[in-house]
């Protein structure tokens, strides 16, 4: 297989999307060896507390030290026989964890603490001072602004080398907070897709589908949003949430796309997420005496919709909500969906991007719900034999490039695919994109 | 048995290739002679490695009332409106649906059971009548596109208990199971439902709240849910 012959500058071969040993080759040279986010700093506050996390094929625990700083990213294994040492989502596992097989026992940095009778282990290989009796970590964990990541490769970029540009998008989730800090919001919206884990990268991005696949819900809620404003004289923010969908192909043409490389991206802002209401005032009030007038203004007109940090995150900042993707098969995928708090910011806030959180992304979406129609539909023909290309041509050669950078002249360009296949070809190449 | 009784501390003999010997050592673990404690005996444990519900261990909530208050009467009266609301979901009836909540009524399913609040948290639904509206016109349209493949439901309510009732509230728990065929496809959904009630002007039951507590709610979803459970 040789990647650079299935990714030409217009269009994809359509066994990216389909083939085992192509996943499996994704697997081995992107999701195992570029940053993976693991979670966020507050959900494991107190040492013992871990989650579980898949990074690439590798089932992992992220858990708080017992100094109740440090974090430790871990193959959930034991080295002794390989059995799985924490068997739940998520949860506290105390001072150290234990095997459930031998009752071998390790500190929350993974080093062994304790063996039953271990002068069984005497003259052999495998004795305490052995580092392979260690639970083997991660080789590297960052963390950028409460966000924590791990790559399981030794060598390779550092996390704000690979996060690049697209680093903006924890700045512009904190930044907002008076406090400059961001904590979870304890419930996971957790749905797996029966599509390729491209087709949600390539649609974070894609502005010509909203209008189209969301149709029926933009054209719902518009009507039910706009009653409501002959009566009381204005909506609450979240009917538009949902009615900006059906916006016209012309209006979402205005829409920018910036696309950076390593196949990272940004979607420029369309909601309009600044009403003058007294709760935004009150809140923007709190950013001023915080950060002053000129930062303030900057924060607070960023021109974000959501950023992509590519192959797996979309990252809605204004409304402090994150989406990371898991991927199972060629045709498999879980979708992790976070929200976060902005500390010291008004509880109106929370609850205006909370409705965000509950209408477009919970598993009773009236939104994705279309998004997965399509995705599990396009699965199913990129399978069949009724061609072998994907095409990514609308606006190919249109676009404004500057320093690596690809801003697009239309926001429906499809330079958002062309940019992330681009990145995809070096990855698999072996390069780092 | 005739052969040496061996202590669980001593060197395990060794048998060389008298397999015959070896046979007729016969270690006994336990009883006066236990040495210092070891393996399992020696782990204090410092967590509970069981997954939680509803925030606390199971043996920990709350049992369940039982009786139910309501005279025969009521009782049945409840029965028939929660049997009508799923036989309309089934129907696809939306606006007849739509029409058993109170003007202020809301259609809730948290994320976990220890949620207590519709009002500000995060939910799998939280509808109020307006949007309700929205999503009964959306799977209407004729291009909501995930609509058009074939799908049905088969809802089962049971175990109806009253739980309490006076002048203006009714407030009732029940089980419920869903069967979902998409496509080919064929999904379960069950759960409990409680339901606060009340009367309007013409003394018709109508639902202030709903609340649908899915029991894998936290499970991953395959799929979305497109309408009300």
């Amino acid at each position: 297989m040789n990647p650079s012959a299935l990714v030409e500058p217009d269009r994809v071969h359509k066994s990216v999307y389909t083939d085992q040993q192509i996943f499996d080759r994704e697997m081995e040279n992107i999701f195992e060896k570029v940053w993976v986010y693991c979670g966020h700093e507050s959900q494991i506050p107190k040492p013992g507390d871990y989650y579980a996390v898949t990074i690439g094929r590798q089932p992992m625990i992220m858990v708080r030290g017992a100094d109740g700083k440090s974090i430790a990213v871990l193959h959930n294994r034991c080295p002794h026989r390989g059995v799985q040492l924490v068997g739940n989502l998520k949860g506290n596992t105390g001072g150290a964890f234990v095997c459930s097989y031998h009752a071998w026992s390790f500190h929350l940095d993974g080093n062994v603490r304790a063996i039953p009778l271990a002068r069984g282990y005497e003259g052999t290989a495998m004795n305490k001072s052995n580092p392979d009796c260690n639970i083997k970590p991660a080789p590297r964990v960052d963390s950028y602004r409460g966000f924590v990541f791990a790559s399981l490769a030794a060598e390779g970029p550092t996390l704000l080398e690979f996060l690049g540009d697209a680093k903006i998008a924890f700045d512009d989730m904190c930044d907002r907070s008076p406090l400059g800090e961001v904590e979870v919001v304890p419930y996971c919206h957790r749905m797996v897709q029966q599509s390729n884990w491209k087709f949600f990268m390539e649609n974070q991005l894609d502005a010509l589908h909203p209008s189209v696949t969301h149709q029926s819900t933009g054209i719902s809620a518009g009507r039910v949003e706009k009653r409501i404003k002959e009566k009381d004289g204005h909506a609450p923010l979240h009917y538009h949430y949902l009615s900006t969908f059906a916006s016209s192909f012309e209006q979402w043409d205005s829409v920018q796309t910036i696309n950076f490389p390593h196949g990272h991206g940004i979607l420029k802002a369309y909601m309009g997420l600044r009403p003058q209401d007294p709760d935004t005032l009150e809140y923007e009030a709190l950013l001023r005496s915080a950060y002053g007038e000129a930062k303030t203004e900057e924060y607070l007109s960023r021109s974000i919709h959501h950023v992509l940090i590519y192959p797996y995150l979309s990252v809605q900042s204004p409304l402090q909500q994150l989406r990371c993707l898991r991927p199972i098969s060629p045709d498999k995928t879980l979708s992790e969906i976070w929200h976060f708090r902005l500390k010291g910011a008004p509880e109106a806030i929370y609850r205006r991007s909370l409705w965000y959180f509950n209408l477009v992304n919970s598993p009773a979406t009236m939104i994705n719900a279309d998004d997965l129609e399509n995705w599990t539909k396009a699965q199913w023909g990129l399978a069949s034999d009724g061609g072998d290309w994907v095409s990514f041509h609308r606006n190919h050669g249109d676009d404004r490039i500057e320093n690596g950078v690809a801003y697009s002249n239309h926001g429906t360009s499809e330079v958002v695919m062309r940019s992330q296949f681009k990145a995809w070809a070096k990855y698999m190449q072996g390069d780092a994109a | 048995m005739s052969g040496a009784k061996v202590k669980s501390e001593a060197a395990i003999p060794s048998a060389g290739a008298d397999m015959g010997r070896l046979l007729a050592q016969d270690v006994v673990i336990g009883g006066e002679a236990a040495g210092p404690a070891t393996g399992a005996q020696r782990m204090e444990p410092s967590h509970s490695p069981r997954a939680t519900l509803a925030g606390q261990p199971a043996h920990e909530r709350p049992l369940p009332r039982s009786e139910s208050v309501a005279a025969a009467d009521l009782h049945r009266e409840v029965e028939q409106f929660l049997w009508r609301q799923a036989e309309l979901l089934d129907g696809k009836h939306w606006q007849a649906w739509v029409d058993l909540f109170a003007d202020d009524g809301i259609y809730w399913m948290p994320v976990a059971p220890e949620q207590t609040e519709w009002d500000g948290t995060p939910s799998i639904f939280v509808e109020d009548k307006s949007l309700m509206e929205i999503r009964k016109g959306r799977v209407s349209h004729p291009n909501a596109w995930s609509q058009a493949p074939h799908w049905e439901t088969n809802h089962l309510v049971s175990h109806v208990v009253v739980e309490s009732s006076d002048r203006d509230t009714i407030a009732v728990r029940s089980r419920f199971h869903m069967m979902e065929l998409r496509r080919e496809v064929i999904r379960h959904f069950g759960g409990s439902y409680r339901h606060t009630l009340a009367r309007d002007a013409d003394g018709a039951l109508r639902i202030k709240l709903q609340r649908v507590d899915l029991f894998n709610s936290q499970a991953s979803f395959d799929y979305v849910l497109q309408i009300w459970v």
